[in-house]
């Protein structure tokens, strides 16, 4: 079996419970990072977004300073990113067994793991959310430069600027669906959130969930 | 005859103010109570072809609202500075203009500035309350200490009128002067205007005074002089007397038919209430599928697999 979507880092620990390193301090560092960015340029955001949520700048000091801070947020969020995006694109190319995952769902939201295909790293939903996030991000850092008053107005016309104000919160609505579900599934899936504080996951989680991942590090110990 | 606008002299003694937050009918990102009176909506009439490009209007402007405009370079155009700015809250834009039909050269000056729009799109786009208020003689005014500068204005505008400020990053345009108008006073540019393109009153009366001059002007070969007064958003508060209004554009790119762009009424409209409703659902959907579904928890027997393999691969 090829390891294809073992990361650096990766490897299982024997014990009781087996424990199974699946992310690196950088790894973690980084995604706190992003997420971090994330919850911040969501609240800014949203505080400009509708009358109704503006009281939100008080988090940030006032409607200037939160109009000054969103997009550099947003510059800090897109390198940040851009660090996950090096680290885990790889484990998150499509494979066949994740078209029928997809296709069983039902089995999914109902907790019937032993109906589904087993699965590297990452199951089709994650992957999805990769790259959801992926290019939503770019999306957002190319619509949100040509909004960015203070030092680009003069290269966009009004009209582009229009254009963008509206992919720009279009594509902020979908990320922020794309976190809850995120941020849900970590809830749901019991011992996840351990994966990105402490780094590891029990064995019995990887075999429940990532059963082909556990099968590759296992197999590769051997060689 | 034609009636002359000379605007009385300042009340400097005790003069009272008739304009206050009482009488707002609009207010960006919130709502106001609906006034106890209705004021009468005014208008300043802009005639362009009564303009003599004096840029009186300016020098006035800049003179009342006690702002300093940069000393320019020639672009080579009579037009200075090039372009409306956070200082410069109004500007003669001229225009050389040949006539296809005399085959004279027509020099179009306009006075461009805010056109405080019945429907305003500033106040409309602007997230900040209180930022944008509209009275109820029509007047739109921006309220420094609300502006975040976020340049939404600039987007909601048909007209490219607001400016940001790149010192304390707010966004400046046209008062009308409503300082001047609270005391029963015309705006700076409708005082000094020598010539009387610049008249200001009631929006009845300049719509009559512009009706004379329109017959004026067309007994005198302008078959198609008019108003401009733009439907597209509700009508304007500062309005244009045009020689040649079935184009308007001629006159350095006034919109023919202004109104809020599509894209802003859907970004401001169903765009908010959908995203809204959208991230409503999907935090219940969790919600209800983890009291429906409970945890999703790893069992001992998964334990139990995972060392029997991890055990495997060992030996």
């Amino acid at each position: 079996m090829t390891a294809y979507d073992v990361e650096p880092g990766d490897s299982v620990h024997p014990g009781d419970p087996v424990t199974v390193d699946r992310y690196t301090g950088g790894a973690r560092i980084n995604h706190w990072i992003t997420a971090t960015c994330l919850v911040l340029l969501a609240l800014s955001g949203l505080a400009l977004f509708t009358p109704a949520l503006f009281f939100l700048t008080g988090l940030f000091g006032g409607g200037q300073l939160t109009r000054a801070i969103h997009p550099w947020l947003g510059v800090v969020l897109f390198f940040s990113f851009f660090g996950l995006f090096i680290r885990f694109w790889r484990a998150n190319l499509w494979r066949s067994e994740d078209g029928t995952w997809l296709a069983r769902l039902r089995d999914v939201l109902t907790g019937h793991e032993e109906r589904l295909p087993e699965v590297g790293k990452y199951n089709a939903g994650q992957k999805a959310v990769f790259w959801l996030m992926s290019i939503l991000i770019i999306v957002l850092i190319g619509s949100g430069l040509v909004l960015w008053d203070q030092y680009f107005a003069a290269y966009t016309t009004i009209e582009q600027k229009r254009l963008a104000v509206l992919v720009h919160s279009m594509a902020a609505i979908i990320i922020i669906c794309v976190w809850i579900v995120h941020v849900y599934a970590a809830i749901w899936v019991r011992g996840t959130i351990r994966a990105m504080t402490r780094g590891s996951v029990t064995g019995g989680w990887a075999w429940r969930h990532h059963r082909k991942w556990l099968r590759e590090l296992v197999g590769g110990k051997t060689t | 005859m034609a009636f002359e606008f000379e605007l009385p002299n300042p009340n400097t003694q005790n003069p009272q103010t008739n304009l206050s937050e009482a009488d707002l009918v609009r207010r960006s990102a919130s709502s106001v109570p609906v006034p106890a009176r209705q004021l009468t909506p005014v208008a300043k009439l802009i005639d362009v072809s009564k303009c003599i490009g004096c840029k009186a209007c300016q020098s006035a402007c800049l003179e009342w609202n006690d702002k300093r405009a940069d000393i320019g370079i020639n672009v080579g155009v009579y037009d200075n500075p090039p372009d409306l700015t956070p200082n410069m809250f109004t500007l003669m834009r001229f225009t050389e203009w040949v006539n296809p039909e005399t085959q004279n050269l027509e020099w179009l000056i306009r006075k461009d500035g805010c056109m405080h729009c019945e429907d305003p799109g500033c106040l409309k786009a602007c997230p900040a309350p209180g930022a944008i208020v509209q009275y109820s003689n029509g007047i739109v005014d921006f309220v420094h200490e609300n502006c975040i500068g976020c340049g939404y204005c600039v987007k909601g505008c048909p007209f490219n009128i607001p400016r940001i400020s790149q010192v304390d990053n707010k966004a400046y345009k046209c008062t009308l002067c409503s300082d001047r108008i609270a005391v029963g006073q015309g705006p700076a540019c409708a005082k000094a205007c020598p010539t009387h393109a610049i008249t200001f009153g009631t929006k009845e009366e300049m719509q009559q005074h512009a009706a004379d001059r329109i017959k004026d002007l067309k007994s005198r070969g302008y078959q198609n002089a008019g108003l401009y007064d733009p439907p597209g958003v509700s009508g304007t508060h500062v309005m244009y007397v045009l020689h040649h209004a079935d184009k308007p554009e001629i006159y350095a790119g006034l919109p023919n038919d202004p109104h809020i762009s599509p894209i802003v009424e859907l970004w401001k409209g169903a765009t908010k209430y959908v995203g809204l409703a959208a991230m409503g659902i999907f935090a219940a959907i969790g919600f209800v599928h983890h009291i429906v579904e409970g945890p999703n928890r790893v069992s001992r027997d998964d334990e139990e697999s995972a060392k029997r393999l991890a055990g495997s691969g060992r030996s």
